[in-house]
Formats: C-alpha cells, sequence, structure tokens
C-alpha cells in the first residue's frame, strides 16, 4: 500500500490515518530477518484469542446463565444447535490451546531474554494478559454448571477465606450468596463476557504497540535498530508484510492441524481438556471424589497444596504468578539470548521446566504424603529459578555476542 | 560401603518417585468393544433401555424422533417411522417429538431406592462406557442389602439388579489377602475374587455381556448424538488443512528466497 493522497484511500487517509497504521505495525515494521519457530506463537496466540471470541459470542446467544437452567443450556448447544458442539469444541480446546500457546510464548520469552532492557513493558503487560487469561478461564469454566464448575469455583474462591479479620466475608461478598450459587453464575457469566475480554483486549493492543515501539527481540538477542543502512532501514530487518505474514499463515495451518485433531477427534482429551465430573450437573450436597482444576492452573495448585497452612499456601500460590511480573529486574546478565549465557543459566532455566512441568503433574494427581514432598522440592526450585537469578546470571560466564544476527 | 550407599540411595530414591507415579488403586475395569456404526446393536440398546432402565432413569436431552433417525429407524428416504417408533419404544406419551422422560415421581424415587435415580443423558461420559459395561455385569447377590444386590465397580449402590432375570444370579467368590494391621501385625482380609452364576438367567453368559454391550453402545450414543458426524466433518477438515498446509508453505519459500 503506497501513501497516496488521491483516490479513495487518500480521502479516508486525509480523515484517519489507515495507511500511516498499516505501514508502521505491519508493511514497514521491521522485524529481525532470525525469527525462529518459537516466534509462530506471538500471532498464535492472537489467533486463538479471535477464535474464542467469534466461538464466545455464538455460545452466548444459546447459553442461559442461571443456575437452573446453564447445565440444560449447554447440553441444547451439543445437541439442538445446528453444529453447536462444533463451536462448544472450539471455545473448549480453544481455551486449552490459548494456554498452551501463551506457555510457549512466555517460554520463548525467557530462552531469548525478551523480557529485558528496553523490553519491560512489554512483558509487564504480557503478564497482565496472563494474568487476565487465568481469571478468563477460572470464570468461563464455571459455567457448564457440571460438578467440577461447582466444585473447581467453591475451591478457588474458598480460598479468600484465608484472609486474616475478613476472609468469610470477601468470599460472600464474591459469591453473592453463602455458597457457590445462581448469583456467582450471573456474576461470573458478566466477568467472563464482558468485563475481563474488554480488559483483555486494551491489555493486547498495549502489548503490540509497546512491542512496535522498541521493536522485536530475536534468537541473538541483538538489537537490530542498532545496525541501519543509508535508508535508515535495519540491514537484519525484513518488512513484517510480506515475509512475516506469509511465514505465519503457514503456522497458522500447521496450528490449526493439530487444532482441528483435537477438536474433532479427541474434544476432552481423555478428561485433560474437558473433566468427566463435569458432564454431571452441579449438585452442592455431592463432593466429587478428587477435585483438580484443568491442566493449565495445576502447577499453581500444587503449590498450594504443598503447603500445610492455608493462608501460607495462598501466599506462595499467588507469589508464583506475580514474581514472573519481576523477571526484567531480577536477571543481572549483560547478554539477553541463552545462546550467549552460561552453563548456570542454562541449567537453572531447564531445572525451572522440569519444574513447572512436574508441580502441573502433581496438581493433577489426589495428593499423598510422596507427592506432596514432591511438590515442596519443585515449590522450592520454582522460586529459586526467580529468587537466585540476581546472583546466577550475575556470576555466570558469557561468550561473546555477534554483531549481527546468525541464521542458525 | 559407598557402594552400598549410593545403592539404598538409588532404592529411596526409586521408591519414592514410584509412589509419585502410583495410581490410586480402583477395580479393574473391563473394556467394552462397542460399536456406533452398529446401528442393529443401537436399535437392541435402544429397546432394552425403554424397557428395563426408562421405568426409573429419564434420557432428559434426548428426544425419541431425534434418536430414531440417528441409530436408523427410518424409512428409505430417511424419515422417522413414528408409528414404529411410538409402539415399540415410546411408552409415555403420543408424541414423537418427546424427550425420554421417565414416569417415576422424584420423590417417590428417593423414598424408596434412598436416591432419586439420576438422568443418564450423559452418564456415558461423566462414568465412561468402560465403567458402564462393567457395573452393569458386576452385581451380585448379597442379603444383607435392600434389594438384595451388591456391586463390584459401585459398591452399596442404592439400585436393584434390574437385569437379573437376564443375567441371573451371581455369587461371590472370595480369595484372602494379607494385610497388616497399625501395629504392623499380619492379619487375613477376605476380598472378592471373582463372580460365579449359581442360577442362570435367561441369557447365557455371553448372551448377556452381548447385550450389555449394546446398551452401552446407545449410551455412548446418547452421550454425544453427534460423535460419527464430528469424526465424518474432521476427516474433510483435515484433508483440506494438509493441502493448505502445502500451498502456505511454498507460498512462504517463495516469498523467503530473497532473504538471506
Amino acid at each position: 500500500m503506497k501513501n497516496s493522497s488521491s483516490g479513495f484511500m487518500g480521502w479516508i487517509d486525509a480523515r484517519f490515518p489507515a495507511t500511516k497504521m498499516w505501514n508502521e505495525h505491519v508493511a514497514q515494521y521491521y522485524a529481525p530477518k532470525n525469527f525462529n519457530f518459537w516466534y509462530f506463537f506471538g500471532s498464535l496466540a492472537l489467533l486463538v484469542l479471535v477464535n474464542q471470541l467469534l466461538t464466545g459470542i455464538w455460545l452466548a446467544m444459546f447459553y442461559k446463565p442461571s443456575a437452573d437452567a446453564a447445565f440444560a443450556s449447554v447440553e441444547y448447544i451439543m445437541r439442538d444447535v445446528r453444529l453447536g458442539w462444533l463451536l462448544r469444541y472450539m471455545h473448549e480446546a480453544g481455551a486449552s490451546f490459548f494456554f498452551i500457546v501463551i506457555y510457549l510464548h512466555m517460554f520463548r520469552g525467557l530462552l531469548y531474554g525478551s523480557y529485558k532492557k528496553p523490553r519491560e513493558l512489554v512483558w509487564l503487560v504480557g503478564c497482565a494478559i496472563y494474568v487476565c487469561l487465568l481469571a478468563e478461564a477460572f470464570m468461563g469454566y464455571l459455567l457448564p454448571w457440571g460438578q467440577m464448575s461447582f466444585w473447581g469455583g467453591k475451591v478457588i474462591t474458598s480460598l479468600f477465606e484465608a484472609i486474616p479479620g475478613v476472609g468469610p466475608s470477601v468470599v460472600e461478598w464474591m459469591r453473592g450468596d453463602y455458597n457457590v450459587a445462581d448469583a456467582t453464575l450471573n456474576r461470573f457469566f458478566a466477568l467472563h463476557v464482558v468485563a475481563i475480554p474488554l480488559i483483555f483486549l486494551l491489555l493486547v493492543w498495549m502489548h503490540i504497540i509497546a512491542l512496535h515501539e522498541v521493536g522485536s527481540n530475536n534468537p541473538d538477542g541483538i538489537e537490530i535498530k542498532e545496525k541501519k543502512d543509508s535508508e535508515g532501514k535495519p540491514l537484519d530487518g525484513i518488512p513484517f508484510h510480506p515475509y512475516y505474514t506469509v511465514k505465519d499463515i503457514f503456522g497458522v495451518s500447521v496450528f490449526l492441524l493439530i487444532f482441528s485433531a483435537v477438536v474433532f477427534f479427541a474434544p476432552d482429551v481423555g478428561g485433560f481438556f474437558l473433566e468427566a465430573p463435569n458432564f454431571e450437573p452441579a449438585n452442592p450436597m455431592k463432593t466429587p471424589e478428587h477435585i483438580a482444576p484443568v491442566w493449565y492452573m495445576t502447577p499453581y495448585y500444587a503449590i498450594l497444596r504443598a503447603i500445610p497452612d492455608k493462608l501460607s499456601g495462598v501466599i506462595a500460590m499467588l507469589s508464583a504468578v506475580l514474581i514472573i511480573f519481576f523477571l526484567p529486574w531480577l536477571d543481572r546478565s549483560p547478554v539477553k539470548s541463552i545462546r550467549y549465557r552460561g552453563p548456570i543459566c542454562k541449567a537453572m532455566l531447564v531445572i525451572f521446566v522440569i519444574s513447572f512441568v512436574s508441580l502441573g503433574y502433581l496438581g493433577l494427581k489426589p495428593p499423598s504424603p510422596s507427592r506432596m514432598i514432591a511438590a515442596q522440592i519443585f515449590s522450592v526450585l520454582y522460586f529459586a529459578f526467580f529468587l537466585g537469578m540476581p546472583i546466577y546470571t550475575k556470576i555466570d560466564k558469557t561468550k561473546p555476542v555477534p554483531e549481527r544476527v546468525t541464521n542458525k | 560401603m559407598k557402594a552400598i550407599k549410593t545403592c539404598l540411595l538409588l532404592a529411596i530414591v526409586t521408591t519414592f518417585i514410584g509412589q509419585v507415579f502410583a495410581s490410586q488403586g480402583g477395580v479393574h475395569l473391563d473394556k467394552v468393544k462397542n460399536n456406533l456404526c452398529d446401528k442393529a446393536s443401537l436399535q437392541r440398546g435402544a429397546s432394552l433401555y425403554v424397557n428395563y432402565c426408562m421405568g426409573c432413569h429419564s434420557l432428559q436431552f434426548v428426544r425419541f424422533n431425534d434418536m430414531a433417525k440417528d441409530i436408523g429407524i427410518v424409512d428409505k428416504k430417511g424419515n422417522v417411522l413414528e408409528k414404529l417408533v411410538n409402539e415399540n419404544l415410546n411408552f409415555i406419551s403420543d408424541k414423537v417429538t418427546e424427550p425420554l422422560l421417565s414416569a417415576i415421581p422424584k420423590k417417590d424415587a428417593q423414598a424408596w431406592f434412598g436416591v432419586a435415580p439420576p438422568d443418564l443423558s450423559l452418564v456415558a461420559r461423566s462414568r465412561g462406557k468402560d465403567w458402564l459395561y462393567t457395573y452393569l455385569r458386576t452385581f451380585y447377590e448379597d442379603p444383607q442389602k435392600p434389594w438384595g444386590v451388591n456391586n463390584m465397580v459401585f459398591p452399596d449402590v442404592g439400585m436393584p439388579h434390574i437385569l437379573l432375570s437376564l443375567q441371573g444370579v451371581q455369587v461371590p467368590v472370595y480369595t484372602s489377602i494379607e494385610m497388616f494391621d497399625d501395629e504392623g501385625k499380619p492379619y487375613q482380609k477376605k476380598v472378592i475374587d471373582h463372580l460365579e452364576l449359581k442360577t442362570p438367567g435367561t441369557l447365557s453368559k455371553e448372551e448377556y455381556d452381548k447385550a450389555i454391550t449394546d446398551l452401552v453402545n446407545f449410551l455412548d450414543y446418547v452421550g454425544e448424538p453427534h460423535k460419527l458426524e464430528r469424526e465424518k466433518l474432521g476427516v474433510w477438515v483435515l484433508l483440506f488443512l494438509v493441502v493448505f498446509t502445502l500451498f502456505a508453505y511454498l507460498l512462504k519459500r517463495e516469498y523467503w528466497k530473497d532473504v538471506h
């Protein structure tokens, strides 16, 4: 799209900066040319967001947010609404895939130090998006009003009881009743379909604007803006469009292959994405044998259960999420990318990944004494990755960073 | 000495890991081999359901005409054979568009059975079809229970063995296993090893297992009526995406030729 002062686009551009915005963010946004596999997940997160919004809007046309009708309305969608089952499965699997994509996207940030100066705000806004996603997923899970919806909602809201003094009143205020009930479902619906998506979209917009202001990082952790040609274009940069648009289309189609395989052939992934007890209507008189959140929350759930004291457990769980925000100031390494870091940083990252995955596994399983010890060990390692960072990143050896990006 | 210590440490670690991954026991479930494409089996299952189960258990999310269409009670043009459905399956109303509701009053049912019989529209999804298959085949005689029967996978179940006349009476054969009490003293505990047929029913064991497979097949269909449609559509979607991915890759390669 050329800058034009005449014609239809000229008329528009004189009144709204359409061409200017297109150029700034797409056609003349210079991205490093050495993006690898890990750089697909940003655009994929946007894709899943659109999927959630569209399927969510259509589901809301048929869903009834009341304790009496919610469960039956979901079955109405699954049986009587034409292709309703597809909408529901896309939304449900989409939620899990959102977390898969976001976890890989965040891991990319850890690998290449994308949170380091000057991208601290990109990271902070991204973390806020992640917290929003957790809240959105938690509230969405209550809506089908199955056994796990109810008991999961009850367990999580009751965590606030641990607040000294005002705990029980806070919980009652949140639920709007003495128990998770119709009022809770109604307000969670409002938050799930209106409030959080609005905040979410605002944050995503800020995330992208902040990123385009400072420019993308890359697997070498080099600032491409420091080496420019005579026209002022980064030597190692290529325009986002068409290079990364076509590359992302390929990434999207591979993602859709995997996503569709799940949606059409294993939509509940053996109870992993949709838990079996949730096909039973919510019953406040009957506690399920084993209450576990969906997989994407289980690492934090394992940390919560690892500490016998409720208040300390809740604080540990919240800290585990909030500590991620502080990464830009915990990392003292002079280099960004893992490629030029020393063995300690590499080992710590491996330990962190193992801890996170293990905690996720332990959070899915019913508690036992050995599992509790394991969860305690991995919780300590999880926090050690962050709290030890100012020390080990400083004393660790580094390799010289090349002048220009490499194509590995 | 060092080797012994290493071995000991290794043993402790492996036991610990074993305990972390240990599953929480539970009863062994037999695998059901049902086939949702087998319309005859689904029809036999539906017939068993309306004759034996629907007295107490509704399928509130299923309508007679939708069910009849899906399990093949249709003429050559695909129209539901309403008369056949109403005469043979629909014992509760004269409308083929009604859901499969039981006629039992909920309050009475609660008083009679201790718990109101649940709706079974989604039982194949919440319990799993292997659970159903095993549950329906493992009732055994237990004179201490109100209905004279107990169950292997659902101990102290409130439901009578409604298919007793078909299966016959099963009695448990016990075995004893060694257990340890709190002080570490061994004692023998009697547990059920397997069930034996005491009085045969109208069906042989093979026939009964087959009938239960049909019933579970029907409940599997009821749990997710669009399962076959989903998989059929999925094949086309995946085929399209494979072709699309190929072209997307070629397009990417073409554009990236000049990037070095």
